[in-house]
């Protein structure tokens, strides 16, 4: 399978994306430049990383939902294909309408970085389908603005239709709002569009690909091909 | 030049949490009166003369100034 990496200014977790997706599972990987327009009919997955695009200026994903690749990967997520948001790739999906809510302020007002736990809430779905339902998977975080808000209606919508993938949890899986790490409503760590071929996560599952580093969970999780 | 100034906050319902921050930390310098602080953005933004300037502020705010999910927004026009 092949695999792609999106790159803007001030992404930094595109390095340990690629690591994950070309050392750690053997596809073929390649970066894909923001300014880029590119044919992306031939890739398995996209990864929209987590780091600082554009500074965070104005919002985290405001500036980085206008890059030229932005318009290809809306195409590439009409017609199906899989695309994966992690920490500012979340904000910057959400931001582009590709998935419903906003990501806002650490109710802490504090940039938390640690390993977390969460709960897979729905187990089918492209990204999920290797784990169990309700399976508790330790992921870490790193992030200001990971607070996920949507209004009530959305809420409601989410959770009928199952679209709420992640919440976070303490070890053993139940929730909490001490296991909650940025103040979210319902718990939610990992929200997917209707069709489910478009997730974005706060937690980050390519830094949690191998032992060594603390944590294999979210291995399976990119493990799309 | 036509110049607006244009105020965005969170929107009510949300909870901001510099704000409540900031209330705590006014109550504690003795301004016991504070109910409720909400923090925001204000931008100054100048346009050439031509064309009617509510439309385009209204249409900047609506597409990126402001994230309507969250975000609402109010602006002033000054000829």
């Amino acid at each position: 399978m092949k695999a792609g990496v999106i790159v803007f200014p001030g992404s930094n977790c595109d390095r340990d994306a690629y690591y994950a997706l070309h050392d750690v599972l053997g596809y073929e990987t390649e970066y894909l430049w923001h300014a880029d327009v590119r044919n992306l009919s031939d890739y398995g997955l996209i990864i929209v990383p987590g780091g600082f695009s554009y500074g965070d200026y104005l919002r985290p994903g405001a500036i980085a939902r206008f890059a030229r690749i932005m318009d290809t990967v809306r195409e590439y997520a009409e017609r199906g294909g899989l695309v994966l948001g992690v920490c500012n790739g979340f904000q910057i999906l959400c931001e582009a309408g590709l998935l419903p809510g906003a990501l806002t302020r650490n109710l802490s007002l504090k940039f938390r970085c640690k390993p977390v736990h969460i709960r897979v809430e729905n187990a089918d779905t492209p990204f999920t389908r290797r784990y169990h339902q309700d399976e508790v998977l330790q992921i870490p975080i790193a992030h200001g603005d990971g607070r996920y808000v949507c209004d009530e209606a959305t809420l409601e919508q989410l959770r009928a239709n199952k679209q709420i993938i992640f919440r976070y949890c303490s070890p053993t899986g139940e929730l909490g709002e001490e296991w909650n790490p940025n103040g979210s409503v319902d718990h939610i760590a990992g929200v997917a569009n209707a069709r489910f071929n478009v997730l974005g996560m706060m937690p980050h599952p390519e830094r949690a690909c191998e032992l060594l580093l603390g944590s294999a969970d979210g291995r399976r999780l990119l493990a799309v091909g | 030049m036509p110049k607006a100034k244009i105020y965005i906050t969170l929107k009510p319902a949300l909870l901001d949490a510099q704000g409540r921050v900031l209330q705590n930390a006014l109550h504690q310098l003795g301004f016991e009166r504070v109910q409720q602080v909400r923090v925001g953005k204000y931008l100054e933004v100048e346009l050439s003369p031509n064309g009617d300037p509510h439309a385009q502020i209204e249409a900047m705010c609506q597409k990126l100034l402001a994230n309507p999910v969250i975000e609402q927004y109010r602006y002033e026009i000054e000829p």
